[in-house]
């Protein structure tokens, strides 16, 4: 069915993932790589202690797909077996099982003793004391927007230039050439990785038919190029926020984006191939769900953040709608004086009064001087504060999937709690069944399955507990960097406001004496 | 209803003792404006020195009309009458705010009433103000200010029983209008062998469109002043909601910028305030005095072309010798119609050269000085919190 996929990265992120390990860091990262082994929900692979590493096979049973209604790509594989109960992931491959090293158990070993969660936040640790080691020195420009092709194929290319100092990445500065396909099939791979166990991935940039095919039919107009502009903005702004994040960071797929040559084409982002129809099938199926799911929250922490995010929306979403008419009415005030100043040039040209006349066409001046300074505050008014609300706009609703997230594993839990109880029920009953030849038979059976369901909500508890502490975690962080943002931006944005009243001083004091010099 | 508003700035006018008019007040009703007309004079024919009557926009139209319709004052250019006070858009405005009350806060509807009705206001004094430069102007002219239909306009205090034109006026008027113009063409058509004259039929032509142009642009630019400013409004108000609703550090930026917002925005209207009264009714008015100067030497062609035909007509009669003398009494009519038409237009078109390079200069001079004041106090304003804020970071 679907396009064809991408081929998976086998060989490499293999060996980053063994090499990584030796070093000791990305612990994490080859765990959370192991998880994405295709296996349906078979046994434990035996390797594995039960209590070993959280994210072990059965995980797969997640639901990949985020709510986020804005991101539309996770991945696709080219089989997808609507038949099992949990559905499967729709996962790029990952390395098979038969990767499964022997080494990070080892690693695992001395820590068996402690609790998964402890485990998971040493992990965690261990990853921002790395970092704090090496601090976040990175800068990542998006430039050069140059076509390629023509017609309906062609494309942007865009050219990403990578500045750091950080030891984790082999050169000092990388830069590759990359389309807007690419960056969504990254996010789309974060995304299937890391939403559905609670982190916050920074959705990428939306896509826009109209206009692309602006772009593609090759009007060189000024709606193209700010459309390209608007786009490259938004691409840098993506993958610098992917990168502040410590652990997508060190994906793999991430540092392959940021410093591999050719990348194989993520094809599945297409609207209309057999994946993207697919997503669209199970988002709709999503939102059902969400809607039957009705959690006893225990938490207040989560109740509070949840209401406080919704009324973050809310507003931001009102910010963002009247900052967007304020730049939409400052162009049309750009264009509106530049007409009063050609109206007014002309004007002075048919006066005849020889001072008065040369005051009017200094106005005109004066004018379009000032229309071009509006044009320029619109500019700031977009890429300041409009793009910025915008950006939050869409990163809340990836917040407010994680939380949807965490609905569901508590639900899945939960569901697998009752059929635990339904079976042991069950088991009681078959004491009255009335074959006693086929009665041990039966007893075993049960006896078996309630044992893997008994495993099963061990395991869902502690998915639940550890979605629920990721997110805190992951909220404290977003918290801060929404801080950082907005203080930052608001400065800058107040700063554009200071220096575009600076300029109409100089420009008024330049024509008041022209004024008074009318005779 | 009291308020102080400035004078009549459009026109730059000698204010003379022995007359002077005002309006002193203005009350709004329903459909229609009540002005308080009030006069200081030491003329001989009032009966008293002070004195006060009540007039309607219709009143005025009335003694315009009866200057324009008079002969005598042919030769001169008449002051446009002031246009009809219009509050149907502030009206509608009101009304829309009014039935959208559910859709917004109560911060929110106060602060979009408070502007409206401040819109209202505005609106009302630029009418009271048009109306006053009105009187001002035949006040100021040496013989319109003998005028008896204006001498009975200031001290009749009984109606006037001026009623606005009925229908079958409107569309004689109409009619009236469409000849007018295509005599205007012709009559333009003819060359005029004086030279001034020449020049100022020339140069007001193409003043006239040129001043029309400007004018709808500037009220163009102007109202997306507006918006922005409107638009800074809403943000202000967004903000205050952030500020209050957000636990982190950033709450007081919020708060801090939508206070900034608030003050901004006022400048801004502010500023688009001024340049409405400054430029773009400085373009109007001269809009319509450029038009009252195009009629004067539309008076004055026509004359001439009268003239031009007396005199054919005489030429014709002596040749035939019949009716002589009634045809030089007609052409010496003529002559003297044509005559003095053209002596009190020459000096009137160049007093209104004189009268429009004083008002632009003065009021280019003021928009000037008023937006660098208004971009002085914005500058400090967003200076000052720039400041706080980056202290706090």
């Amino acid at each position: 069915m679907a396009a064809e996929m991408e081929p998976p990265p086998l060989g490499d992120a293999g060996q980053t993932d063994f090499r990584e390990i030796e070093d000791g860091e990305g612990f994490f990262v080859s765990t959370v790589t192991i998880l994405e082994s295709p296996e349906p929900s078979s046994p434990d692979p035996p390797s594995m202690p039960a209590e070993g590493i959280s994210t072990n096979g059965p995980k797969q049973e997640d639901i990949s797909l985020d709510d986020d209604p804005e991101d539309l790509f996770a991945e696709a594989t080219e089989e997808v077996s609507l038949d099992s109960p949990e559905r499967e992931p729709i996962l790029s491959d990952g390395p098979s099982p038969a990767i499964t090293p022997v080494t990070p158990t080892a690693m695992l070993t001395p820590r068996m003793g402690l609790g998964t969660a402890e485990m998971f936040e040493r992990s965690l640790d261990e990853l921002e004391e790395d970092e704090s080691g090496d601090t976040f020195d990175m800068h990542i420009a998006v430039s050069d927007p140059e076509k390629v092709g023509d017609g309906m194929n062609a494309y942007m290319g865009y050219k990403v230039t990578t500045k750091t100092s950080m030891t984790i990445f082999s050169k000092n500065e990388t830069t590759v050439r990359r389309r807007f396909s690419d960056f969504l099939g990254l996010h789309s791979k974060l995304a299937s990785r890391y939403l559905h166990i609670g982190y916050i991935v920074p959705p990428a940039p939306e896509k826009s038919i109209v206009g692309m095919t602006k772009v593609k039919v090759g009007k060189e107009d000024l709606s193209s190029a700010e459309f390209v502009e608007k786009r490259r903005s938004a691409l840098e702004r993506y993958l610098m926020r992917t990168v502040k994040h410590p652990i997508l960071l060190k994906d793999p797929d991430v540092m392959m984006f940021l410093e591999s040559s050719e990348l194989p084409r993520a094809v599945s982002t297409q609207a209309l191939s057999g994946a993207g129809i697919l997503r669209m099938v199970n988002k709709a199926a999503d939102a059902v769900n969400k809607m039957t799911i009705k959690m006893n929250e225990s938490d207040a922490w989560f109740e509070e953040k949840h209401q406080q995010f919704e009324n973050l929306d809310l507003q931001l979403r009102k910010l963002h709608a009247s900052v967007e008419c304020l730049v939409c009415h400052r162009k049309e005030l750009s264009v509106n004086t530049a007409s009063f100043a050609k109206s007014a040039a002309m004007l002075g040209n048919s006066e005849d009064h020889t001072a008065l006349s040369r005051a009017l066409s200094q106005l005109a001046e004066v004018e379009e001087k000032i229309d071009q300074l509006h044009q320029d505050q619109a500019y700031a008014d977009f890429y300041l504060f409009s793009e910025l609300l915008g950006d939050y706009v869409r990163l809340i609703t990836a917040v407010k999937g994680v939380f949807d997230h965490r609905m569901k594993t508590w639900s899945k839990w939960q569901d697998t709690q009752l059929l635990l109880q339904k079976k042991r029920e069950a088991e009681s009953k078959l004491q009255f069944a009335n074959k006693p030849d086929k009665l041990q038979q039966a007893q075993d059976e049960i006896k078996e399955e309630i044992e893997e369901l008994e495993g099963k909500v061990q395991q869902g508890e502690k998915d639940f507990e550890l979605i629920s502490k990721t997110i805190r975690k992951e909220v404290s962080r977003f918290e801060k960097e929404r801080v950082k943002d907005f203080k930052v931006v608001i400065i800058k944005y107040l700063e554009s406001l200071v220096q575009t009243q600076q300029q109409l001083i100089k420009y008024w004091e330049a024509f008041l004496p022209e004024a008074k010099a009318i005779a | 209803m009291l308020f102080d508003r400035p004078r009549a700035v459009n026109v730059d006018l000698q204010t003379d003792a022995t007359l002077q008019v005002d309006i002193s007040d203005a009350l709004s009703e329903r459909d229609k404006v009540k002005f308080t007309v009030h006069t200081k004079s030491t003329l001989p024919n009032f009966k008293q020195n002070e004195f006060s009557v009540v007039r309607q926009h219709e009143e005025f139209i009335w003694l315009h009309d009866s200057f324009v319709e008079n002969e005598e004052y042919a030769g001169y250019i008449i002051p446009p009458a002031p246009p009809r006070p219009d509050f149907d858009a502030s009206r509608e405005k009101l009304q829309k705010l009014g039935e959208g009350e559910g859709s917004m806060t109560k911060e929110e509807f106060t602060k979009m009433k408070q502007e409206l009705e401040a819109e209202y206001l505005a609106i009302f004094k630029k009418t009271v103000a048009m109306h006053e430069v009105f009187l001002c102007r035949v006040a100021a002219h040496p013989v319109l200010r003998k005028d008896m239909n204006f001498h009975v306009f200031l001290e009749y205090n009984q109606d006037l029983s001026v009623r606005g034109k009925n229908k079958r006026e409107k569309m004689e008027d109409f009619f009236k209008n469409v000849v007018k113009s295509a005599d205007g063409v012709l009559v333009a058509g003819v060359k005029d062998v004086d030279d001034f004259f020449e020049h100022e039929k020339t140069f007001l032509l193409e003043y006239h469109n040129r001043v029309k142009d400007a004018s709808s642009k500037s009220d163009r630019m102007i109202r997306s002043h507006k918006s922005a400013a409107d638009d800074i409004n809403r943000i202000a108000s967004t903000l205050y909601t952030l500020g209050t609703q957000d636990s982190t550090d950033v709450c007081k930026f919020f708060l801090k910028v939508s206070e900034l917002f608030e003050k901004t925005r006022k400048i801004e209207a502010r500023v688009a305030a001024d340049e409405d009264l400054k430029l773009a009714d400085l373009l109007k008015y001269y809009l319509r005095e450029s038009q009252a100067a195009k009629d004067l030497l539309y008076r004055r062609g026509r004359a001439l072309v009268d003239y031009e035909n007396a005199n054919k007509a005489l030429d014709k009669a002596r040749a035939k010798n019949k009716d002589v003398l009634q045809a030089e009494t007609s052409q010496q009519v003529c002559c003297q119609k044509f005559e003095k038409i053209s002596e009190s237009a020459k000096q009137e078109l160049i007093d209104f050269k004189t009268r429009r390079v004083a008002a632009f200069r003065k009021n280019l001079v003021e928009l000037a000085e008023l937006e660098l004041k208004h971009a002085k106090g914005n500058l400090q304003l967003l200076q000052s919190c720039v400041g706080v804020l980056k202290g706090d970071t």
